[in-house]
């Protein structure tokens, strides 16, 4: 590839990204009222997203690999039962880390 | 009488600001460590794939899109194929849609600062912002204009360190990236713990995954939102009656 053709491949992704980000508040401007059905959207939305998020992270788990995703899904229980519990952030996600790290350092 | 008035107002604009500042920072304290690593791991990455410093750093400030990054060094080791990038950038990316229906209303009055707020929208902006109970007294505006900026600086500050001194790093950092999952873990609860109904938390959750194991991760988002889509969609007249009935 030469350098222009690099430079056109990041426009590209830098031009996309922004469209993703941008639609939603270009179609539904502040200054007219939107949709119902977006408000209704917009409102519901959230927890499928967070939801879909969760499995994100959790893509490159492969339960067949050598720890069969143990420390994943170990760690992360951790962090869900804390969370649950004493529902402090920075403790679920400091412990859960910390936790995660040494499974996969010294465990797996 | 009245430049006194101004006076203090402006004061109170300002102290309010760097409140907001503070707050927003204590916030962003696990995305801080996460891109730390991520940002680290993305700059040594690129080195090694035989860029120069400058690739790594320019692509954080310009796309800055964690996952997307990484895809575009594929891209660019291969050949040239512009429809292919586009279709690759909204197969990943397209996710800030939902995003932005779901902030309509939080960045309605937010001035000036609304370009950056959505500009900057990456995943953790936009969990935290969304999620956040800002104290009161606390400019709602200011704080989500923080976290923002805080995430893209932590994000081209670690990107930057990653390509120009990754070689000579020697603590081992290996797991550190589970910061992010922690993250929307627990936003994810405080989510579940806060909604009448779990209905969309687990219609999110279970469409996800049997997209992840129907198309395989590189290309299971899109189906996903589109299955979480029609569903919402057609659950419309029950969904807002158990939210309304809380």
């Amino acid at each position: 590839m030469t350098t222009a053709q690099q430079v056109i491949t990041i426009g590209i992704v830098v031009l996309a990204t922004q469209f993703t980000r941008w639609i939603a508040f270009f179609t539904f401007p502040a200054n007219k009222p939107t949709p119902k059905y977006i408000k209704y959207l917009g409102n519901v939305l959230p927890s499928a997203i967070f939801g879909m998020l969760v499995i994100y992270c959790y893509k490159n788990v492969d339960l067949f690999s050598n720890s069969h995703g143990i420390p994943q899904l170990l760690a992360g229980a951790v962090v869900v039962s804390l969370q649950f519990w004493k529902k402090n952030m920075f403790l679920s996600i400091g412990v859960g880390t910390v936790l995660y790290m040494i499974l996969v350092q010294f465990v797996f | 009488m009245q430049n006194l008035s101004t006076v203090i107002e402006n004061d109170d604009i300002r102290t309010s600001k760097v409140t907001a500042a503070k707050t927003a920072f204590l916030y962003t304290i696990p995305m801080m460590a996460g891109f730390i690593f991520l940002g680290i791991a993305y700059g040594v990455y690129m080195r090694s794939c035989g860029f120069s410093p400058i690739y790594p750093i320019l692509m954080a400030v310009t796309i800055f899109a964690g996952s997307i990054e990484f895809v575009t060094v594929g891209l660019l080791l291969s050949n040239f194929n512009p429809i292919y990038a586009l279709f690759l950038t909204i197969m990943v990316n397209g996710r800030h849609v939902f995003y932005g229906i779901s902030m309509l209303d939080k960045y309605r009055g937010t001035g000036k600062k609304k370009w950056f707020l959505i500009a900057g929208m990456i995943d953790e902006s936009f969990s935290v912002n969304y999620m956040a109970d800002v104290p009161a007294g606390i400019d709602k505006g200011w704080f989500m204009f923080f976290v923002t900026i805080y995430n893209y600086i932590y994000w081209v500050v670690s990107t930057a360190v990653g390509a120009l001194f990754g070689s000579l790093l020697t603590f081992n950092m290996e797991g550190l990236d589970f910061v992010m999952t922690a993250l929307f873990l627990v936003i994810f609860i405080s989510q579940w713990q806060n909604e009448s109904s779990h209905e969309s938390s687990l219609l999110g959750l279970g469409i996800s995954l049997l997209s992840l194991t129907m198309f395989g991760e590189k290309y299971f988002l899109l189906p996903a939102m589109a299955g979480i889509w029609v569903i919402l969609t057609f659950r419309r007249k029950q969904l807002e009656r158990k939210v309304r009935t809380q």
